[in-house]
């Protein structure tokens, strides 16, 4: 980028990046196509809801920016392989392949009739544009509407040992797999809770890769007393079930209702431990170890936009505040897909278009109401399935308060619960960033994206208060690390 | 007044003190502190957390060179100060007594250098000025384009979000009552007392009030009929990732190109704190100041300039907070011009941090002695008589 800002001496000025507004040294992007001032619309997420988003500005007659930080487009679950790779798509995606294909197909339509914008890292937010880089290369993009289709990613528990090298979060292990046909090991094991517990598991057994054991931390009948919401979509009910009997049928190990107890090894990994339901300690043998509970939506760009949270009991997690079609209670900013709430791919590309005919409807070309009505309508038994899934899946709170003094939390910061805990109790931190503040918990690299949940369950625990009486950790810009050294603009 | 009370009385649902403190910053704090030292007894009211606002969030600088030279008695009482802090409070605040060095890139701020170390050198402050070839081969991490150095030894830098907070909590354990979360919402002089009252309904009375509220300072200020031009204004600052620790002293620019003034230090663990060029907005009202990631993108180059591997590094976060700054860019410290047993310590604007211990040990002496100990009369609101009102209105 050229002399950023030379001309504004001391104080910068609000309101200096009004939309349309040249920003001192940034390029101008992200305009309409007619290069008139008028900002843009900016979708953030080239997965299920972004895609779908875009699809539908463009069917609008409108030319978006999709920014995608990833190199190709599909998102998680629909990820693309590298160029140069020609596995098939039931290869890939297993039952999703026509969904996962179809997707492909239109992006691959879409295209050309969008500014697209592949490896681009939307790492902040001011008034009303959205910051980017790619390598170095710094821009602005002013918008007039925003759709944030951000995603999300594992929650993670920490267990004595999880920083060891062969430890890998469940979504992190199918990405290896479905990228670049990795294994994290020739002998995993596999712990924690959800549908991806399950699925990658079987995913890495057909890939015939010798999985050691799954693990589940939630117990068979808290399964059974969800099944009445999970039935909501019995077709993802059956499909779960199957990836159960494949693996029972396999003669892997399955165990419900178990206590993880640590990570053994030095340099590398050798075994899990853990406690059955009955409360017998067990050892599993392995190379490598999958763990995840769940998923947790990535919410720091809705922050930086200010949009409000609340806290959301089924997710316990805090959330950006949306209305049925993903408008935020930030004019122009909307939400969709997982990064709004976790409710899979499926309900991510219908949210992704309801949004998109949201943003159409408050730029004055509303869409015809019957097609309002039927995302609605196709949106309502998915948020029963979430509600199924929280409950029969749950993300084992009770697990924090019983993870030792010496356990590491904050990865990046190698600060332990131990530390979590004095800065909750004696330094009498009362929420979550005054204990950040004093811990440094969420402080690093991640800024507290691996570490948030579980950090605020080890608070709450510490200090004998509810999750919600924790607060929310606030974020700030970079989402992700941004380079120090600037590239100069074209 | 008489220092022989120093025991906390409770009547009618009143809590009596020598001392009521409006503001648990660092200066609050440090003053409880060191009135509790000194057998008086405190009240602390913090309307949020201690700490949390400028003492908070700066850069952590415990610098004395480059200070307005009349400053430096209260620097150097508080440096002292910052070596003691184990012994004083119990812990050290991240406290690393690295040095201090400035670099120069222009002959006419290199001239400024050498004015600044004959001047400071009658204040005790000794700085070791270093050619380009010298400052290279001590410091060879610093600008190749850098023409000279001025290095002071025994400065450095310390942990912003910890010191005030100790501060807190030692004044606690001292016997000082402090408060979180009790916003003063009346000050009234009585015949003998003040009357200070909180939002939740507490009520205080004490023969001296001391006002270190920072950039809230001015509807105190201004209820006892004095004014003051502050400003509530956020500074922009960033931390890149850890990389390992080889740079010690705390780096600063002289240069009189605002957008040049930036400053950095490495903490132990290996991540480089910056902050400085430009200054953002900040809100009284929402208690918040915005950072804006375009001025975080200017102060990348500055930085580099002055620290150039850091060009290797990535940034991990940033933040703003809510700092007051006096038109004069100096501080308010001292009695107030018109009422007897009122005291103010506020508008650090954005160089206090280092200044926090001496002050309170300062402001304590003040109160409990009647005398300073060390001057402090630049620092009189009286300056400000007949001045024209602030001329910005806090939002």
């Amino acid at each position: 980028m050229a002399e950023p800002g030379m001309s504004q001496p001391g104080m910068s000025q609000p309101g200096m990046s009004q939309p349309g507004m040249s920003q001192p040294g940034m390029s101008q992007t992200g305009m309409s196509q007619t290069g008139m001032s008028q900002p843009g619309i900016v979708v953030i997420g080239a997965g299920p809801a972004g895609i779908r988003a875009a699809a539908r500005l463009a069917e609008a007659g409108l030319c978006p920016v999709l920014i995608e930080e990833g190199e190709r487009d599909g998102g998680q679950i629909y990820r693309r392989q590298p160029p140069n790779f020609s596995r098939p798509p039931e290869a890939l995606y297993g039952a999703e392949a026509a969904k996962a294909t179809a997707l492909h197909r239109d992006f691959e339509a879409l295209r050309e009739r969008i500014d697209y914008r592949p490896g681009t890292l939307a790492w902040a937010i001011r008034d009303q544009a959205v910051l980017t880089v790619r390598g170095a290369r710094t821009e602005s993009l002013p918008f007039r509407a925003l759709i944030i289709a951000a995603g999300a990613t594992d929650r993670i528990m920490p267990v004595p040992g999880w920083t060891l090298p062969g430890v890998y979060s469940l979504g992190g292990a199918q990405i290896a797999l479905k990228a670049q046909a990795c294994a994290i090991g020739a002998r995993p094991v596999f712990m924690g809770t959800g549908p991806l517990l399950y699925l990658v598991a079987w995913q890495y057994a057909k890939a015939g890769v010798a999985v050691q054991a799954v693990l589940d931390t939630t117990p068979f009948a808290t399964r059974l007393a969800a099944l009445r919401d999970l039935a909501a979509r019995p077709s993802v009910l059956l499909r779960g079930m199957r990836y159960v009997l494949a693996l029972r049928r396999r003669g892997i190990r399955l165990a419900t209702g178990i206590t993880p107890v640590a990570v053994e090894g030095e340099g590398g990994i050798v075994a899990l431990r853990w406690r059955d339901k009955a409360g017998a300690e067990q050892r599993s043998e392995c190379d490598a170890v999958g763990l995840g509970y769940g998923l947790r939506s990535e919410t720091q760009l809705a922050d930086l936009a200010k949009c409000r949270f609340a806290y959301d009991p089924v997710a316990r997690q805090w959330l950006p505040e949306l209305d049925e079609d993903g408008r935020s209670s930030v004019a122009g900013v909307y939400l969709a897909g997982d990064g709004a709430m976790v409710r899979g791919a499926d309900a991510a590309e219908l949210a992704g278009r309801l949004a998109a005919c949201a943003a159409l409807a408050d730029l004055g070309q509303p869409p015809p109401a019957t097609e309002i009505a039927d995302l609605r309508r196709a949106l309502r038994p998915m948020n029963r399935f979430r509600r199924g899934l929280e409950a029969g899946f749950p993300w084992p709170a009770q697990l924090a308060a019983g993870l030792p003094d010496e356990t590491i939390v904050c990865r990046c910061e190698a600060i332990t619960a131990g530390e979590l805990r004095r800065a909750a109790t004696d330094l009498d931190a009362p929420e979550v960033n005054r204990a950040k503040a004093f811990s440094r918990v969420g402080m690093g690299r991640c800024q507290g994206r691996m570490c948030g949940l579980a950090g605020a369950e080890i608070f709450a625990a510490a200090r004998g208060v509810p999750i919600e009486e924790a607060g929310r950790l606030r974020g700030a810009a970079p989402v992700k690390p941004l380079p120090m050294i600037e590239e100069p603009g074209p | 007044m008489s220092a022989a009370v120093s025991t906390i009385l409770h009547a009618a649902g009143e809590t009596a003190a020598d001392v009521v403190i409006v503001g648990g910053g660092i200066m609050g704090a440090a003053t409880a502190f060191f009135l509790r030292q000194r057998g008086l007894s405190v009240v602390m009211l913090e309307r949020d957390m201690v700490g949390q606002h400028a003492s908070g969030v700066n850069f952590g600088n415990v610098r004395r060179q480059g200070r307005f030279l009349p400053q430096l008695p209260l620097a150097n009482r508080s440096r002292e100060i910052w070596g003691r802090l184990p012994e004083l409070i119990g812990e050290d605040a991240e406290f690393l007594p690295t040095g201090h060095l400035r670099v120069a890139f222009r002959p006419e701020d290199v001239a400024k250098q050498e004015q600044y170390a004959r001047d400071a050198r009658a204040y005790g402050l000794d700085l070791e000025l270093l050619s380009g070839n010298a400052l290279r081969a001590r410091f060879p991490f610093v600008s190749p384009e850098a023409m000279a150095g001025s290095f002071s030894p025994l400065d450095g830098h310390a942990n912003p979000r910890l010191a005030a907070p100790a501060f807190g909590r030692a004044a606690r354990r001292a016997g000082a009552i402090v408060h979180e979360g009790a916003e003063v919402v009346s000050i009234a002089k009585g015949a003998e007392d003040f009357r200070v009252e909180t939002k939740g309904g507490g009520r205080f009375r004490a023969p001296n009030v001391q006002v270190s509220a920072g950039a809230w300072a001015r509807a105190f200020v201004n209820a006892f009929g004095e004014e003051v031009p502050l400003r509530p204004i956020g500074p922009q600052m960033g931390v890149t990732e850890p990389a390992p620790y080889r740079i010690a002293p705390v780096l600063g620019i002289t240069t009189s190109v605002p957008e040049e003034t930036v400053y950095a230090r490495q903490v132990a663990r290996g991540n480089i704190v910056f902050g400085g060029s430009v200054r953002g907005p900040a809100s009284l009202e929402t208690r918040r100041a915005t950072l804006d990631p375009l001025n975080t993108l200017r102060q990348r180059r500055y930085v580099a300039r002055l620290l150039p591997a850091v060009t290797k590094l990535r940034i991990i976060r940033t933040w703003s907070g809510v700092e007051g700054y006096m038109d004069d860019d100096i501080p308010v410290m001292g009695p107030s011009a018109r009422v007897p047993g009122l005291f103010y310590a506020f508008g650090f604007c954005g160089h206090g941090f280092q200044l926090g211990p001496g002050v309170g040990a300062t402001m304590a002496e003040l109160i409990a002695t009647g005398s300073p100990g060390v001057p402090i009369d630049p620092f009189h609101i009286t300056r400000f008589k007949g001045a024209p009102t602030t001329k910005e209105t806090p939002p």
